[in-house]
């Protein structure tokens, strides 16, 4: 026991920056292909205002689920989430990231709608000093906290500090949805702009809830009996409720869009409410999550299992070729006396040296229509000066290139294999009766194997995840699944969708490493020795 | 009421001026600017970076060449609460994009921005540029045509019009075009017959996408896509393509600097343009340092100084007349512009708020496409 810790307290340093510098990342990253906190933390009312609709109807849901969206949409937008809840769920259904994004513009105009008849009806409504002579009080302590917590998950932000405002228990009973929309107003206005709340005007959406409020008959009544602060300019208000809006927020909602009356729309919204969504994976493998399940994308938008096909098969090809053209090498090498083997040796090493990218790059001056290869084809009049081969910009350019560029890696262990193996062995057969081929067939060859595996291994693996040459050489048709990643995580930002495909190609390559254990057996693998 | 909004306005400004004052010695001495390298970064250089060290001999200048991919690094810097960028240079696609999600901070033009010699306000003189909050224009640049002059067939004339493109067969040979739909989309659907104020509302249907991406799979067989703004002059300049689309100022530099026999063609060249953001959440000294330092470089003299280097138009109206000659060939810069009246003859809009609402379900269309 005490030896056991003893070792592991040797292992430690590197235990724990592996972990924090290798697995915590990579598990961070993963993570992200499955994670959907955004949708229930921008919009969390209304997460739980639409999960009692229910979709099959063909119905818009309830207008309180809009009044919801109205109070979650309008935080969001002051923080500036509500476009990026927009891009996410458009990756579900096209055409919500332009919805949330003109929505996100036109919320002012729908709060003004209360606005505007609110401050004809008693101008104290006006005044931000009012509004916070009218809500804040005592007794709303947990009521200020539960909204701080909500406005820290929607805008990642630190929310903690002194916001100067507690709303009164009494306003929050008499009129719930104006106290929830003023207190996120105070929320914003003391902690992330740093301003007195006291002095400040209300957000249009304050307005708004107050229209919601008054639509209760058993709020207007309570409000006929209260006493407290700005209780005459509510009255006033309550009395004069015919001068407001008649109509609901799911109408003003279906004014700026008619798509908000779409049950379709809340459909998609309602399936990805969910904190986790298989969403990610099932786009990686061209299906889509819909309100009748999980279906096939239309055709001009698949790609992936074209792609992961494509990478699996060129990854293959070029493994072979590498085999093809290393193997021969590497038995020079292994075979040829010191001095000529060193210099071999120097040959395969200066290449592997060179930066990627200037090897990549000088394959493109090759491999033009108008580059070396071509050139001496037509000056040896291979080929018609019209018709010159097309050796780049497509796959043909990548399995070229790419195959010089992990020959070393084929070469280094096959080398190392093939040096252990006692010459006399093959000398023995042939003394035997053996001809060379079979010397080289039935003795040599086995032997070298776990060289050959050792290699595969590496080069396929290399290849499979390769980026940088199929990107520049491989045209469109010979680009692989690492630069659809690569493009998702630094152009289109779709980090999920990333994620997803990164770790289905890491679960490919686990898997065809274990079936490489089970047919070749990995103990045969060597590196040498 | 009106009193009160008048003095808390005056109070504001005494704030301004003090913190101008307090600023002076709270100011952060190195930044970090991003931009794109190559020719472009090295024309701020010369025309605004070294003349403010000059002026400034204790600030460090660090530069970046990241703004390919700025959007996506700033989310991630945001995500990680570290932004170690000060001042980034993107298009004003990807500033609009960082202001709506918040990574880059909201200015007011005439506050941050030097008015023009003659007093007019910055907003007025940088007018309808301004294209978004946080956006600080620098430079008008187009995305245009060039085409090899030698490998236009004998007796055939030389393209004048952007459909030259699709004819393959009058125009033999490879063409390269951006590996995006915007702009592409555009001038298929143009050359497809459509008016050049109906595009957009063609292209907002999907069987408009459709017809722009059947028009563009007409010559998908002879397209390199290029995705580096210096491909394109390079293919041409191999042979490798007969036209393709770049940035004006690339193609200037391989024409009138590097003597190819490349020749331009301004037809529906898409205008665009490219500047500042500063991204938010900058603590104060490094914000101070900034904002002095986008003053300075925006300013009327310094933007037409840019115009020395690079063939892009400055963003102000007043630099215009004072842009002069190449800063080391000596010849007249404003016939390369792309704003020049010969050259503007027929340009296209380019639409953002079309872009910025429809990005996402094209851009997934086309890669779909264009893998298939």
């Amino acid at each position: 026991m005490r030896q056991k810790m003893r070792a592991l307290m040797l292992v430690a340093p590197l235990l724990i920056f592996v972990v924090v510098t290798f697995i915590v990342p990579i598990l961070s990253m993963l993570f992200r292909s499955v994670e959907n906190d955004i949708v229930p933390n921008t919009i969390p009312g209304t997460v739980i205002a639409l999960s009692q609709w229910d979709g099959s109807s063909g119905e818009p849901p309830h207008e309180n689920v809009y009044r919801n969206l109205y109070i979650d949409l309008f935080k969001a937008e002051e923080a500036k989430q509500h476009t990026r809840l927009g891009s996410r769920l458009n990756y579900e259904q096209s055409g919500l990231s332009s919805l949330f994004r003109t929505t996100g513009r036109s919320l002012d105009d729908i709060g003004e709608l209360w606005q505007d008849p609110l401050e004809d009806i008693d101008p104290n409504f006006e005044e931000g000093s009012f509004w916070f002579e009218m809500m804040s009080g005592t007794g709303g302590e947990d009521f200020l906290e539960t909204r701080r917590e909500l406005m820290a998950l929607m805008s990642d932000e630190d929310m903690s500090g002194d916001v100067g405002f507690v709303p009164s228990e009494e306003i929050i009973q008499l009129l719930p949805w104006t106290a929830r929309a003023y207190t996120d107003f105070a929320l914003w206005a003391a902690i992330r702009d740093g301003d007195t709340v006291a002095e400040e005007d209300p957000w249009e959406s304050v307005y708004g809830a107050l229209g919601m409020d008054l639509t209760n008959p058993d709020t207007v009544s309570a409000i006929n009996s209260y006493n407290g602060a700005g209780a005459s300019a509510l009255q006033a208000a309550a009395a004069n409720i015919d001068q407001l809006p008649q109509f609901g927020f799911r109408e003003a909602f279906t004014e700026e869009d008619k798509d908000w009356g779409s049950a379709d729309i809340w459909a998609t919204i309602k399936l990805y409410s969910p904190s986790m969504t298989p969403g990610y994976f099932l786009n990686s493998v061209d299906m889509t999550l819909t309100p009748d399940g999980i279906v096939m994308k239309p055709e001009n938008q698949q790609i992936y299992t074209t792609l992961f096909t494509r990478t699996l098969i060129m990854a293959l090809i070029i493994t072979a070729s590498c085999i093809v053209l290393g193997y021969p090498v590497a038995w020079l090498l292994a075979n040829l006396p010191m001095r000529t083997a060193s210099i071999l040796m120097i040959l395969v090493l200066l290449p592997f040296w060179t930066s990627l990218l200037v090897r990549t790059s000088a394959w493109k001056v090759l491999l033009q229509q108008q580059g070396v290869i071509n050139e001496i084809l037509v000056w040896l009049g291979f080929v018609n000066d019209a018709d010159r081969l097309v050796l780049m910009n497509n796959a043909t350019g990548t399995v070229i290139a790419m195959t010089h560029i992990l020959l070393p890696f084929m070469i280094l262990p096959l080398y190392s294999v093939m040096k252990t193996i006692p010459p006399s062995y093959q000398r023995a057969a042939k003394s035997l009766g053996a001809t060379n081929w079979t010397a080289f067939w039935r003795v040599y060859f086995p032997q070298s194997v776990p060289g050959i595996g050792a290699g595969s291994i590496l080069v396929f693996i290399l290849a499979i995840g390769y980026y940088i040459t199929p990107e520049i050489v491989g045209g469109t048709d010979g680009v692989f699944i690492s630069n659809r990643i690569a493009y998702h995580i630094s152009s289109s930002l779709n980090w999920g969708l990333a994620a997803a495909l990164g770790s289905i190609l890491l679960v490919v390559v686990l898997g065809l490493y274990w079936c490489y254990d089970k047919i070749v057996g990995i103990d045969n693998v060597k590196l040498g020795g | 009421m009106q009193l009160i909004k008048t003095l808390t306005a005056s109070t504001a400004l005494l704030v301004v001026a003090a913190g101008a004052a307090y600023a002076d010695d709270h100011m952060a001495s190195d930044m970090t600017l991003v931009s794109w390298g190559g020719a472009y970064q090295n024309s701020q250089i010369k025309a605004y970076a070294e003349p403010y060290m000059e002026m400034n001999p204790g600030v460090s200048i660090t530069w970046d060449e990241s703004s390919n991919e700025a959007v996506a690094k700033l989310r991630a810097m945001n995500e990680a609460n570290n932004v170690t960028w000060d001042l980034v240079d993107v298009v004003a696609a990807d500033a609009m994009r960082l202001c709506d999600e918040g990574l880059a901070m909201e200015i007011d033009p005439n506050e941050v921005l030097a008015e023009a010699p003659d007093g007019t306000s910055a907003e007025d003189d940088f007018g309808d540029l301004l294209v978004s909050d946080c956006f600080i224009p620098q430079i008008v640049y187009s995305t245009t045509f060039g085409y090899r002059e030698d490998m236009v067939p004998a007796g055939t004339p030389a393209p004048t019009d952007i459909c030259a493109l699709f004819d393959t067969e009058t125009y033999p040979g490879m063409r390269s075009l951006e590996k995006r739909p915007i702009n592409n989309m555009e001038w298929a659907l143009l050359c497809d017959g459509v008016a050049k104020d109906e595009v957009y509302s063609v292209l907002e249907t999907p069987e408009g996408q459709q017809r722009a991406l059947d028009k563009l799979a007409t010559i998908k067989d002879s397209v390199i896509w290029w995705s580096a703004g210096a491909d394109t002059p390079q293919l041409l300049a191999d042979g490798e393509v007969f036209m393709g689309s770049t940035y004006n100022g690339r193609l200037f530099s391989a024409i009138v600097e590097q003597d190819q026999p490349i020749a331009m063609l301004w037809d529906a060249q898409v205008f665009d343009l490219d500047g500042w953001i500063i991204p938010s959440g900058l603590p104060e000294e490094r914000l101070n340092r900034v904002l002095d330092f986008v003053k300075f470089a925006t300013d009327t003299q310094r933007l037409a100084d840019q115009a020395a280097y690079i063939s892009y138009g400055p963003a102000r109206f007043s630099s215009a007349p004072l842009v002069g000659k190449h800063a080391e060939l000596g010849i007249d810069m404003a016939p390369h512009m792309p704003t020049d009246p010969a050259n503007a003859k027929n340009t296209f809009l380019y639409n953002y708020e079309f872009w910025a609402d429809y990005r996402d379900d094209i851009d997934a269309k086309f890669q779909a496409w264009l893998a298939q």
